[in-house]
């Protein structure tokens, strides 16, 4: 049989489209989007929304997700999303899909990862187009004008939280999971044994980092090795904290959550835990854009942040293991950080390896910008940032 | 003393603990994965079959109430998965690798797509057996608590090497594998029995994916898998294509996981990310000091991997 080599038959041809749409439809069915929450009226602003991970994490995504489902009673606003959305190329042909296809004129891009390169290019391809990214990465005069960042000190809520832990702990051994030392994770250790220790001197904290920010078994791995350490209140910082709360509970100890509420999860020993609250930090933002506030003509600011008072975090009803003092003494700390006259990182703070990090009469406040650059655990805290 | 901490003894209890949680879907998948390759053909696809398995045990645990009954349903989905791959990777001119791969990004595409669902609410857990309920220390019951399906992965492991040496199905395997045009001689359909071979693998994977989403760590993520299902595939070849010697690479797989997180709970913090890669480094290894170029692995099914006609 002599068929020359570049022959292509009708047949291969079928064959390989069908498993081109195969992969392609397989890809696909991983993340499709939700139809969009209300669309009505001729002057509707379009929003998209990216998240890198599933609705429903009782994590970091969940909470995204419900805050897009918090403007659902928004009139003129066509909200819609796609979910496991990974940091790659990826993003920016979601990205560009939601712009050219549904025609968004603002994104919501709320992974980490998505800032550089991926909303960086598309805000130089679609300058009308806003891009408001997750992760306070903004830079005036460096990045397009078009961009934005939002951020939350969700410490606020860690160092309230951690005075409940200390309260409801008899070992006086904390233990904190975190994915991977960056100073938003240190930040939330750091915050959370500041309140441990504002009632207890004696009350430590263990680190563990699992290095990445969804592993599910080394999360179980950690918890447990903990746990068996004596440590008898576990909290973390990875993107679901399902698996860390679940195996507290199996454990029998108390455990505090992180971005979502996880209650329902640890009805014995969930105590609060520290939540975002971006329903209203979104529906902030979609108020200015409707009243034709935008990024480019300086009525929405370029980076948006804030803490308890403002609305970006809050707390999880306290669970049965709260006792009446550390709920007390909790409330007490928000009231303080509401007024201002309660700051966390108010000196001396020495590090855990002897070195001052926040001198005698220093008081950071909470926009510091040696706290977004922190690379420090304080002292009490057992773990190494390298 | 006994439920305070354990100090630097939590190290050996804690890579124990680990061996004892975690192993379990190392060695489904590594047995499924030597049965396959027995046969005379590789299945990589069982990274998407492992997810698979979790995702639907899960989700027929959740609906029906019966975590048992997703186990077998993840077994049975894992069989289909081995169909469509036994299938389609003894077509003329097909390799198994490629369709191994297509096979990996199949069965987890459909994983997520169906998995949807099933990721917030909690479904019924598989029951374990205490064996420390005679301890008075609260971490050494813990880590002594196992799950009835890793016993039965245990008891699978030198099943399996009686069946290849001592029973007619299983001398029919290994003729497959080693010289399919002996065994065509023989009249024996080399398609059948490997097809079979490779189904019967693919449902070891999928019970090796409802361990992971039903016990340990007991949720369905599509994380769950991190790469597990591709690093058994690799521990076959580690073992040798024994089955026995699968069970011992399990073993050490598992505990492997539990040596970053073990060091980190009593204050070891230097090199965390090389100790949490170490199941990742401990298979490059093998990689590195079990291939050559030069020479045929010894216990290497003689037709593996090679295509007909």
């Amino acid at each position: 049989m002599a068929t020359p080599a570049l022959s292509v038959t009708r047949r291969q041809v079928l064959r390989g489209l069908l498993a081109t749409s195969a992969f392609g439809l397989t890809v696909k069915l991983g993340g499709c989007g939700d139809s969009p929450i209300a669309d009505d009226g001729t002057d509707t602003l379009t929003a998209g929304f990216v998240y890198v991970g599933p609705r429903d994490d009782y994590g970091y995504n969940q909470a995204h997700a419900q805050g897009r489902d918090g403007l659902a009673d928004v009139p003129n606003l066509s909200a819609f999303d796609e979910a496991n959305v990974p940091e790659t190329q990826a993003v920016q042909e979601t990205m560009r899909s939601m712009i050219d296809l549904d025609g968004a004129s603002v994104i919501f891009a709320t992974s980490f990862g998505y800032f550089e390169p991926h909303v960086l290019s598309l805000a130089e391809e679609f300058p009308d187009v806003q891009f408001f990214h997750c992760g306070g990465l903004y830079e005036e005069g460096v990045h397009p004008d078009n961009v934005g960042s939002y951020f939350g000190y969700i410490d606020e809520a860690q160092y309230i939280a951690g005075i409940v832990a200390a309260h409801t702990s008899e070992t006086k051994r904390l233990g904190f999971i975190g994915a991977i030392p960056i100073p938003q994770v240190l930040r939330n250790i750091n915050s959370f044994t500041l309140g441990a220790r504002s009632v207890d001197p004696s009350v430590t904290t263990q680190v563990i980092f699992t290095g990445d920010w969804a592993a599910p078994v080394r999360e179980a791995e950690a918890a447990n090795s903990m746990i068996d350490q004596g440590v008898d209140v576990l909290t973390c910082h990875v993107d679901s904290p399902r698996v860390v709360i679940e195996t507290a509970e199996r454990r029998g100890v108390f455990s505090s959550g992180y971005h979502a509420s996880q209650a329902e999860l640890a009805p014995n020993g969930y105590l609060t835990g520290a939540e975002w609250d971006w329903t209203s930090v979104y529906r902030n933002y979609i108020t200015w854009l409707q009243e034709g506030k935008t990024l480019m003509n300086g009525g929405i600011p370029h980076l948006v942040r804030g803490g308890l008072g403002d609305g970006f975090v809050k707390l999880s009803d306290y669970g049965s293991a709260v006792s009446d003092t550390a709920k007390q003494e909790a409330e007490d700390a928000k009231a303080g950080l509401l007024s201002g006259d309660l700051v966390i990182y108010a000196g001396e703070i020495q590090d855990n390896r002897g070195n001052t990090v926040v001198a005698q009469n220093e008081a950071l406040g909470q926009t510091a910008i040696e706290l977004e650059q922190m690379d420090w655990l304080i002292e009490g805290v057992s773990g190494s940032v390298s | 003393m006994a439920t305070d901490a354990l100090g630097w003894w939590g190290v050996p209890l804690a890579i124990i603990a680990g061996t004892l949680r975690g192993s379990a879907p190392f060695l489904f998948v590594s047995l499924g994965e030597c049965l396959t390759e027995k046969s005379g053909k590789i299945n990589l696809g069982l990274e998407g079959t492992l997810l698979m398995g979790a995702m639907s045990a899960y989700a027929v645990s959740f609906l029906t109430g019966s975590p048992w009954l997703g186990v077998i349903t993840a077994g049975v989905a894992g069989m289909g998965l081995g169909l469509i791959h036994g299938w389609l990777a003894q077509q003329p001119r097909v390799n198994d690798i490629a369709v191994g791969i297509a096979m990996i990004i199949f069965g987890s595409g459909l994983a997520f797509f169906f998995g949807k669902p099933y990721i917030q609410p909690a479904a019924p857990q598989l029951p374990s057996i205490a064996f420390g309920a005679w301890s008075q220390s609260p971490q050494l019951e813990s880590a002594l608590r196992v799950s009835p399906l890793f016993l039965l992965g245990v008891a699978i492991a030198p099943l399996m090497t009686w069946f290849f040496r001592a029973t007619r199905w299983g001398l029919l395997v290994r003729a497959v594998g080693d010289s399919p045009d002996a065994a065509r001689a023989m009249g024996i359909s080399v398609f059948k029995v490997r097809l079979f071979s490779i189904m019967a693998g693919s449902f070891l994977a999928g019970v090796g994916g409802a361990y992971l989403s039903l016990y340990y760590p007991g949720i369905w993520s599509e994380r769950i898998s991190s790469g597990q299902g591709l690093m058994a595939v690799a521990l076959v070849i580690f073992a040798r294509w024994n089955p026995r010697q699968c069970l011992y690479a399990s073993l050490l797989f598992g505990g492997a996981q539990a040596i970053g997180p073990a060091l980190q709970s009593v204050g070891i913090d230097a090199y965390y990310y090389l100790f949490n890669a170490s199941p990742y480094i401990l298979t490059l290894l093998i990689m590195v000091f079990t291939c050559s170029p030069r020479r045929q692995l010894s216990g290497a099914p003689g037709a593996l991997g090679q295509s007909q006609d």
